[in-house]
């Protein structure tokens, strides 16, 4: 553009969204290139919280890595330790007990309510409604203490461990999982008619922050993003892992794109999850949770291979490659949130910054995970 | 014209609604806890910082100094050391600190003991503007080792 075309016809201002705001949930610094209310570049700018976990994943045995996992994602931090025990007990040849997968499942798809509900909550904030942020939390506090009393913390869990998980459930638990499900379900139509129905809600979400399966696929969008944009992509149906074959449930999809599209699979979710929690109780088989021979220092053999979970926010990846010492060679870890955000910058072209801030809320992001 | 107003009145109803159940939740039991006043209840298995088992006779260590533990640590926070006193069957504890600063509570020091020597203790309430505070002795405990 010429010098003459640009001061003439547009004037552009910067401005700075973050690194603290509270719609960024986090670190995160977004360069806006406003053209009055219109949004023209958005240039997400990340890296503030960086803490090499890829590298640390490198210089440390593969035991101790295992507490680092959590600290990725931590709004869903079972998942990031599924994918890494995951890939290490493919690299090493462990095979886990199938009451541990169970109880993997049934924890990680309670992780996966708890992160929906939260991030149904943090995002009506986004909108300006604060009051369901209330009883979001207060569903996700009885997940918390559910998953408290078996892990034994609220938020970085570290509960499995290469072959299996490292306390067993019990009665309680599993009464208390039960009772919860009921209750989710019971509070399931309140949600609906208090946010679903809402017509502020619905004049935000609807037809806003349309998103292509096509920008999906060229930017990796995954997860809700991807199936609020008609893509029946689940990574435990597509690559089945652990038991979930075993399991009947649906995979949510939504052809809008939009915000509204993304909320509602997301809500589904929960239903689905819910299922799934009930059916791994009721085929809980007995045994142990714990592989047996698993060495205390683990030296897998040297290759690679890879590991993808479906998260809470979309397929979490490890590569691991051993090179037969105590460490890995390498450690890749693809975090579904980067590349959520990665779409951002294209999609919110020519948005209203309102509008665009409640595209940026429906990617839910969780910003340590975009950094690392 | 009439799509007009069927707006208007779908969408005071889906407020009034909206209203209605926030409205019955306002005369619902509080699920907050009145914290300091009143304390939650820790489930058996809540991961604290450490703390040293004694044996029940004697109330001494059970530790016999083998290190595992800082071994398996990854934040590398705890230093311990042991001497063998002539004619002992086992090693006696002499230090045991740990530095809670970078402790990750991640629990693998406990899984790591064979000697069923540690446990997770269930003080919550730790929070201080001085950094030695965390320097915890588990030898002695109560004293702030600063
Ligand atoms: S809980 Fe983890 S970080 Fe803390 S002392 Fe034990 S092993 Fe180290
Ligand atoms: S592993 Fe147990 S016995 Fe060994 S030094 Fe640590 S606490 Fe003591």
């Amino acid at each position: 553009m010429s010098i003459e075309a640009k001061s003439i016809h547009r004037e552009t201002f910067v401005i700075n969204l973050g690194p603290q705001h509270p719609a960024t949930h986090g670190v995160l610094r977004i360069k806006l290139t406003m053209d009055g209310e219109y949004i023209d570049d958005a240039e997400p700018i990340i890296g503030y919280g960086h803490r090499m976990q890829e590298k640390m994943g490198e210089n440390r045995t593969y035991a101790k890595f295992l507490p680092n996992t959590a600290r990725m994602d931590y709004v869903a931090a079972l998942f990031n330790s599924q994918g890494y025990v995951g890939a290490v007990e493919r690299l090493a040849g462990i095979t886990v007990p199938e009451r541990a997968e169970y109880i993997r499942v049934i924890t990680a798809e309670l992780n996966r309510v708890a992160s929906h509900l939260l991030w149904a909550g943090a995002f009506l904030i986004d909108l300006g409604g604060f009051t369901p942020l209330l009883y979001t939390f207060d569903d996700r506090e009885q997940i918390l203490d559910l998953l408290e009393s078996v892990t034994g913390a609220r938020l970085t869990f570290c509960y499995y461990r290469f072959g299996g998980v490292c306390n067993d459930i019990d009665d309680e638990f599993v009464a208390g999982t039960r009772q919860f499900i009921s209750r989710l379900r019971s509070r399931m139509p309140m949600y609906h008619a208090l946010i679903t129905k809402n017509i502020i809600f619905r004049k935000r979400c609807e037809g806003i922050g349309p998103i292509t399966a096509d920008v999906c696929r060229r930017y990796g969008g995954t997860g809700p993003v991807l199936r609020g944009a008609g893509v029946a992509y689940d990574v435990r149906k597509a690559e089945p892992y652990s038991v979930y074959p075993q399991f009947d449930f649906n995979v949510p999809v939504y052809p809008e794109g939009d915000c509204m599209a993304r909320y509602r699979v997301r809500m589904d979710e929960i239903v689905e999850s819910l299922r799934i929690i009930e059916q791994a109780l009721d085929k809980l088989p007995a045994g142990p949770v714990m592989a047996e021979k698993v060495p205390r220092f683990l030296k897998p053999p040297k290759g690679e291979c890879t590991f993808t979970v479906e998260s809470a926010r979309g397929s979490f990846g490890v590569r691991a490659i051993s090179d037969g010492t105590d460490k890995a060679y390498r450690m890749k870890l693809r975090s579904p949130c980067f590349s959520n955000l990665s779409l951002f910058q294209e999609c919110s072209r020519g948005m209203l910054l309102a509008d665009a801030l409640a595209l940026l809320g429906s990617l839910d992001l969780v910003i340590p995970d975009i950094d690392r | 014209m009439w799509n007009y107003f069927k707006l208007i009145a779908t969408g005071s109803w889906s407020l009034a609604v909206g209203m209605w159940i926030v409205l019955r939740h306002a005369f619902k039991r509080p699920v907050t806890v009145q914290y300091p006043y009143e304390s939650v209840r820790l489930p058996a298995r809540y991961r604290g910082h450490i703390e040293l088992k004694r044996e029940a006779a004697g109330g001494q260590p059970k530790c016999v100094a083998c290190l595992a533990c800082q071994r398996a640590c990854p934040s590398g926070c705890i230093a311990l050391d042991g001497v063998k006193p002539e004619g002992a069957p086992r090693k006696v504890l002499t230090l045991y600190t740990l530095n809670f600063t970078t402790c990750s509570l991640c629990g693998l020091c406990v899984e790591s003991c064979a000697f069923d020597a540690l446990q997770f203790s269930k003080d919550y309430n730790l929070a201080s503007v001085r950094k030695e505070d965390y320097q915890m002795d588990l030898l002695t405990p109560g004293e702030k080792h600063s």
